[in-house]
This record gives structure tokens, C-alpha cells and sequence, in this order.
């Protein structure tokens, strides 16, 4: 018994990485996909390499040149990223690989942690490179080592796509032996292959398309999809990934007697879904998100004259947005099937908690921490640019910020500079000042501000470096002098940076420090051009962790007149008693001192111990 | 409530990002685990974490996904009283709820926004339509040795209702918390047991 483990889905994927004997794995933090690469550079004893790269782009480049040196390279991302890497993806599936890579995309379903939910099966189909869908946490290890050995059959790279559900789920894993042996690199000039000019690159198109029918019979028959026909049965329920775990339990919690085909590959078994199409009068289809599967079933039925009712989302009763679960499944079975149907709501709706209890529960939205620097920096922007000034925003902890006011746009990773400029550029009078965390300029922001520079774009430019990549769960990148393993390496400096790509007024500042970092924001507002401004300081959990304490704060009741100047900071450790009137300050606050800087009756003092 | 053939127990804990939720779904989970059961969880990461609502999924004898249907839980699991409410369309008619009493306000009430409700409503709204073992578990935790041991207090509690042998939950206490922590938690772990085993 001492196989069986008890792991997150990403730690079972790494583990699977382990057990195929992946030799270069790199990545860009993003949730669901992040504790993949954490999980493999904690690892004491390590026989591969392993980078946080800059970004997705990159990182699937990095992870392409090690497979085209022929070894095992692996690349981890979010769904999103995926889109920052699509140049390099399109053009990978032409060429091809010699030894093997792993494209993993977390794809995220319902927007837990997203600003879309794209589904990255939809990349599969438009790259040609064949995907992997899992529908549990110990199929998603199991397939890892799988799909090394495919994408070395094929010469093609392999994506491979968990979901929020697979890769922070946690399941009970059986683990496998581990791949020994570890081909060399050696990389083989080969211009026909690896120089994607016209000439090639046309010949090797042709040579994509042919080789999809090979892929496609040898997908066919892995154990990743299966049918089970059962006899007599009339209806046959296709599901595909997470979603068939769901189908399943739906079928047993129903009673339904169905044939049924699981679905873990793309392209998808085609020979299944025909035997599946032959032996039933009605195929329901669950999948999450786009109806990739159905648009091929349906394809196969208009090919083979099948007159088989086929039920999915296009359209039909399967939503085509947000993760899928039991109960809908349940809920479009009854309906489809006409039984009886459950007697549970299908989902929780906000609104249902006050009719069911009529008690009115408070919202609880996430919020930056106590202590947070970014709720300081975003109070003197708000105060020095105004109200009605515009503020684009980028993606990280900083997101939060919406609470604050100080953040009116984001669009993606590194789309706040650029935002900001075109704003600009449009003609809008508004001062303009956007913020970017430190790890997103890094990624995508530099290119931006470039071009703001170069453009003349008369912006102020908010780097709000917080010494680490923090939403995603504390990864380190280029600003910190250290790699993923821990391992010290140069610190790239932002102020140089900026310098570097002609900013002429870069200022760094401790938001901590309001007086100073409002002088600072005023000289930028007035500087003509794009001015950056460096507000620096620790991300409160990271400091903690690496043992920084500051005294905690606490209010005088007696010199508290309750203007609320400090609540409206919005920080949890402040509270605000409606009968007193008056403020104080709870067991979290973190010692920041932004709250006594900011009081005017001096109320706010240091904890004296 | 569970069902035959699906899965053997299923659990929901609600609380707020901080409290240990995920620690408390990962001491069952692993117990169950060691003693040969399938075991299947969800958890909320990244975003929902900040001091947001947080939710775990966790099934004991199942083979299948990790989300509870609606009504499908045998026990809710609250680490605070508000988020018992919040989740309650998780719990079956016939299921349990155990909820730490202990109040969290979040910055929506502390700055005025929003009130908090009065926690002896919640218990008497909740105690209208499901069994209910309400008690203050931070309060607990205080008495074993910290009140960051509430989480596990909470884990002592529900363990009168799982399919896991006593001595295996506290093995796995014993093996996931901080080295320093652990005469306490188990201390809490051992009160929040005695608690509903009354």
C-alpha cells in the first residue's frame, strides 16, 4: 500500500513528469498550473532542470529548443498564457520535435481565477498538435508518461490540459515506476525541419496534416478513452475530461441504463463514436466549455447518414459556459430522458442564500492583505492623479484593487502601460496613471512601456514592486536575485530597465512613506512624457515568512472622532464600531503605519510593549 | 446524503481563506487514504484565498469527481457561522452541521458596508432545518494552546461522524501539523472530539 499517495493534482502531475523522465520543465506562474513547477523545484534530489521563465512565450520556446536537442522538456502555464505563447505553438506543430515535449495548459472553467475561460482544446484543433484531457487527478499522472513517449513516437509536441478541478483537486494516487533511462542532448542540423522559411515551411504543412490520421488511430486505442455498450441500451452518453467523472455519477444517481464512451484525446476516436453511433437512437454529450467533441460527433453522423438525436450545446440543454457537475448533468439527463427530476437546485445562486434563510449574509470578497504596500500606493495615486483620473490596471494581487478605486481597465497580462497609451494617444484629456505589478512588467509590461516611450505616450507608469510574483502563490522572479530552486542569480534592475528603454523620469519610492511617495507622484504628474514610478516594498506574507516584524498599531479611543479617513483605507485589520463611532485597529494588523500616517488627530499610535 | 456505489461519505467544509480549511480537508483526506480508501477533494486557491469565502469538497469511498451535488453532503463542516449559511444548499435534508461560533467580520462589515448578522440567529436558523452542533472552536483551540488550532479542534469534532478510526486522524494531526504545534493540536483535536461525542 505504501504506492498509494494522498496529492494535490499539480503534485501528482509533477510526479508524473518524475516518473517519464522529463528533463527541462519550464513555465510562467498562473493559476490552476502554478504548483506543477513548485512542486518539481522543491524536489531535494532533482535529475532535470527546471526555470520560471519570464513568460509563456519563453518558456514554451525554452522547453521547444531542449526538445529539438532531443531531450524530454516539459511547459507549464495557464490557459491565458497560452496566447502569449501561440506564436512559437502554430509554428512547433509544422516543425515538429525530436525528443519529446509536454505543453500543459490549466484550463479554469467558471473564471475562478481567470479573466476568461478560453478553452485551450480549441488550440489543439487550430495548431494540429494533439491534446490529452484528464478526468482525474490519478489519470493526469498517468498520462504524463504517456504522453512523453507519444510525443517521441510522433515527433510532435503534446498538449496537455488539467483543469481547476484536476489540478487543485486532490485524490488518493497510485504511483509508478520511474523512467531511468535519459537521452543525450544532441542537437542535428537539419535546415529542412528547423528553418520554418516558405520553402520549408510549405513542405512541412503537408506533412502536419498527413501524419493527424496516424495520430488519430494511435490515440484511438489508449486508454484514455473507452466505451462500454451496454445491451439494449437505447441512449449514449459521450462525456469528455472532468466532465465524465460528473456523467457517471449522473447515470448511477439517475438510474439511466446508457452506453458509454469517455473521451480523454483530441483528435478524438473516431471509430468509437461511430460503433457508439450504430448501436444507439439518442447520444447525449457532456463536455466543459466549447462543443469540440460534439461538432466531430455531429460531423461523423452527417458523414456516416446517421439519424441518430444528438444532444449537446449546439444549441441544447448543455451550457457552453462555466465547469459543468453532477447535478447539471442529472438535471439534462431528466430533461432529455423525461424522468423525474432531481428535487435539488442545479447550482447555488447568489440570491438563494436569502431566500432560503432569509438572513442577509455579508459579501466576502477576497482582499489585498492587511498591511498590503499596493492599498498605499493605490491611495496616493488616487489622491495625487484624482477621482476622475483614469487608471488602467494590470493582472495580480494589485486586481484587488477594484475595491479602491484605482483600477478601470485590465485586459491581460502586461495590457495596462499599453491600455493607457492608446488612451492617450485617443485624445483623452484625463490624467492617465497605470499600475503593474513587478513580475507582470517583467512578462509583458516592458514591451509596452517601450512603446510608450518610443510613442511618446504621456503617462505615468506604476511599477508597484512588491519584491516577488505573489498572487500566484510567491514565486520568485527576475527582480529578486534568485531562481526557483532558491539558487542565487543576478538581480535584474527595474530603475536601469527603464533607464535603459529611454524613460526620463524613473523614481523609486517606499509606499509606506506617503509624504514622500505623494511628492513623487506629483513630479511625475507633472513631468511631460512617460514617467515611471517605483513603489517598492515587501509583499506582507513574503516578509513575514522571511521574518520581518513590525510592532502592530492600535487606536486611541479618546482621541478617535471617526472620520473614517483610516476605514476607508479598506484594510481588514481596521474596524469601524457603528454605535461608538469610532475606529480600532483587530489582531491582523501587520504594522504598516499607513493608517498613522494618515490621521489627522494623531490617534493612531505604535503598540508599546 | 452518499450514495451506494458513488461514494462512501461526503464532506463540506466552508470557513474564510486563512483558517486552515485546506489543512483540515487534508488530515481527513490523508487518514482515509491510509486506511485504503478512495479519497476525493476540491479545494479554492489563488484568488478566492485573500480573506475571501472559501469552500472544500471532500469525499471518502469515492472513485469519481470531487464535487458534492447539491443536498449531498452527510456533514458541514463550518469554521465560521456565517459561511455554514452560505453553503448550506451542499448539505442533505438529513445531514449534519457542526459550526465554529466564532465570528469573522469581513472588510465589507468592519468598514461599514455591510452588517453582520447575530450569530445566535444563524444557529437558530440553521438549527430549523438540520441537526446542529454549534460551539466556539476558536474559544477551544485558546484553551489547548493557540487559536490557530481551531481548524483542527473543528477536524476533532466532525471525526465522531467519519468513516476513519480515531487513531488514524490523529496520526495524520500528528504528521501534518508544525513540528512545535503538536501536543496542542492534538490537545484541540481531542476537545473538539469531545464536543460531539456528548
Amino acid at each position: 500500500m505504501s504506492t498509494r499517495e494522498y496529492m494535490l493534482g499539480n503534485v501528482a502531475i509533477a510526479r508524473g513528469i518524475v516518473e517519464g523522465g522529463g528533463q527541462v520543465i519550464s513555465g510562467y506562474p498562473g493559476t490552476p498550473s502554478s504548483e506543477i513547477i513548485g512542486t518539481l523545484a522543491g524536489m531535494k534530489e532533482r535529475d532535470f532542470y527546471v526555470e520560471w521563465s519570464v513568460n509563456e512565450k519563453v518558456a514554451l520556446e525554452v522547453a521547444a529548443g531542449a526538445a529539438m536537442a532531443g531531450v524530454r522538456s516539459v511547459v507549464t502555464m495557464k490557459h491565458v498564457g497560452l496566447n502569449v505563447a501561440a506564436d512559437p505553438l502554430l509554428t512547433l506543430a509544422y516543425m515538429g520535435v525530436k525528443g519529446s515535449m509536454i505543453i500543459i495548459v490549466a484550463d479554469d472553467p467558471s473564471c475562478h481565477s481567470s479573466q476568461n475561460e478560453q478553452d485551450t482544446r480549441r488550440y489543439s484543433q487550430f495548431s494540429l498538435i494533439p491534446c490529452l484531457d484528464p478526468s482525474t487527478p490519478q489519470e493526469a499522472k498517468d498520462m504524463i508518461p504517456y504522453a512523453f513517449e507519444f510525443s517521441n513516437k510522433v515527433q510532435m509536441p503534446v498538449i496537455f490540459r488539467p483543469t481547476t478541478r484536476i489540478s487543485h483537486g486532490k485524490s488518493d494516487i497510485e504511483l509508478g515506476p520511474v523512467e531511468e533511462t535519459r537521452p543525450a542532448a544532441e542537437f542535428v542540423k537539419d535546415l529542412e525541419r528547423w528553418v520554418m522559411v516558405p520553402k520549408n515551411a510549405r513542405v512541412q504543412h503537408v506533412h502536419l496534416l498527413e501524419i493527424q490520421k496516424t495520430m488519430q488511430e494511435e490515440l484511438e486505442n489508449s486508454p484514455w478513452n473507452s466505451l462500454e455498450l451496454v445491451d439494449g441500451a437505447k441512449v449514449g452518453v459521450i462525456a469528455s475530461g472532468i466532465a465524465s467523472v460528473y456523467a457517471k455519477e449522473a447515470i448511477i444517481k439517475q438510474g439511466i441504463k446508457a452506453s458509454f464512451l469517455k473521451i480523454g484525446t483530441y483528435p478524438v476516436p473516431e471509430n468509437k463514436i461511430r460503433t457508439l453511433l450504430e448501436n444507439t437512437e439518442k447520444v447525449i454529450i457532456f463536455e466543459e466549455m466549447e462543443p469540440i467533441v460534439e461538432e466531430q460527433v455531429r460531423i461523423i453522423a452527417q458523414q456516416t447518414g446517421s439519424t441518430v438525436d444528438i444532444v449537446g450545446k449546439m444549441p441544447g440543454p448543455v451550457p457552453r459556459v462555466y465547469e459543468l457537475n453532477t447535478d447539471i448533468c442529472a438535471d439534462v439527463l431528466a430533461e432529455v430522458l423525461e424522468l423525474e427530476r432531481p428535487d435539488v437546485p442545479a447550482e447555488v445562486s447568489e440570491d438563494s442564500d436569502y431566500d432560503r434563510c432569509r438572513i442577509d449574509l455579508p459579501m466576502r470578497p477576497p482582499v489585498m492583505c492587511p498591511g498590503c504596500s499596493h492599498r498605499a500606493s493605490f491611495h496616493v495615486m488616487k489622491k495625487v492623479y484624482g477621482k476622475d483620473a483614469i487608471f488602467p490596471s494590470d493582472i495580480g494581487c494589485y486586481t484587488l484593487g477594484i475595491q479602491s478605486g484605482t483600477v478601470d481597465t485590465t485586459l491581460c497580462m502586461g495590457g495596462s502601460i499599453t491600455v493607457a497609451s492608446g488612451m492617450y494617444h485617443a485624445g483623452e484629456k484625463k490624467p492617465i496613471c497605470c499600475s503593474i505589478g513587478d513580475s507582470t512588467f517583467f512578462h509583458t509590461g516592458m514591451n509596452g512601456l517601450l512603446n510608450a516611450i518610443y510613442n511618446k505616450a504621456d503617462i505615468t507608469v506604476t511599477i508597484v514592486d512588491n519584491r516577488i510574483t505573489a498572487m500566484t502563490g510567491h514565486q520568485p522572479n527576475p527582480g529578486m536575485g534568485k531562481l526557483v530552486t532558491g539558487e542565487p542569480t543576478i538581480e535584474v534592475s527595474l530603475e536601469e530597465l527603464c533607464k535603459g528603454m529611454g524613460a526620463g523620469f524613473v523614481e523609486t519610492v517606499d509606499p509606506y512613506d506617503l509624504e514622500k511617495c505623494e511628492e513623487v507622484f506629483k513630479r511625475a504628474k507633472e513631468y511631460k512624457g512617460t514617467s515611471v514610478v517605483i513603489t517598492r516594498q515587501y509583499c506582507v506574507i513574503d516578509a513575514k515568512r522571511s521574518g520581518i516584524r513590525r510592532k502592530p498599531f492600535t487606536i486611541d479611543a479618546e482621541k478617535c472622532v471617526g472620520c473614517k479617513l483610516c476605514v476607508n483605507l479598506g484594510c481588514p485589520a481596521i474596524e469601524f464600531d457603528t454605535t461608538t463611532k469610532k475606529a480600532s485597529i483587530n489582531a491582523m494588523c501587520t504594522g504598516c503605519g499607513v493608517c498613522a500616517a494618515l490621521c489627522k488627530f494623531d490617534a493612531i499610535t505604535e503598540v508599546k510593549k | 446524503m452518499s450514495a451506494e456505489g458513488i461514494s462512501k461519505f461526503d464532506l463540506v467544509i466552508a470557513g474564510v481563506g486563512g483558517q486552515g480549511t485546506v489543512l483540515a480537508s487534508d488530515i481527513i483526506g490523508k487518514a482515509a487514504v491510509k486506511e485504503n480508501m478512495s479519497v476525493r477533494a476540491a479545494e479554492t486557491h489563488g484568488m478566492a484565498q485573500r480573506g475571501g469565502s472559501v469552500v472544500n469538497h471532500i469525499r471518502l469511498g469515492c472513485e469519481l469527481g470531487s464535487m458534492i451535488p447539491m443536498k449531498g453532503a452527510d456533514v458541514l463542516l463550518a469554521l465560521e457561522p456565517s459561511e455554514a449559511l452560505r453553503y448550506l444548499e451542499f448539505l442533505s435534508d438529513d445531514g449534519t452541521i457542526i459550526v465554529n461560533t466564532d465570528p469573522i467580520h469581513p472588510v465589507t462589515v468592519t468598514s461599514g458596508q455591510c452588517t453582520y448578522p447575530d450569530v445566535d440567529a444563524i444557529i437558530a436558523k440553521l438549527e430549523e432545518t438540520h441537526k446542529v452542533k454549534a460551539f466556539n472552536a476558536t474559544e477551544l483551540a485558546k484553551e489547548a494552546g493557540h487559536p490557530q488550532s481551531m481548524n483542527v479542534a473543528m477536524v476533532g469534532a466532525v471525526s465522531s461522524y467519519l468513516p476513519v478510526s480515531i487513531d488514524t486522524l490523529v496520526e495524520c494531526v500528528r504528521e501534518l501539523v508544525p513540528q512545535k504545534s503538536i501536543d496542542i493540536n492534538v490537545k484541540a483535536f481531542e476537545m473538539g472530539r469531545d464536543i460531539t461525542q456528548g
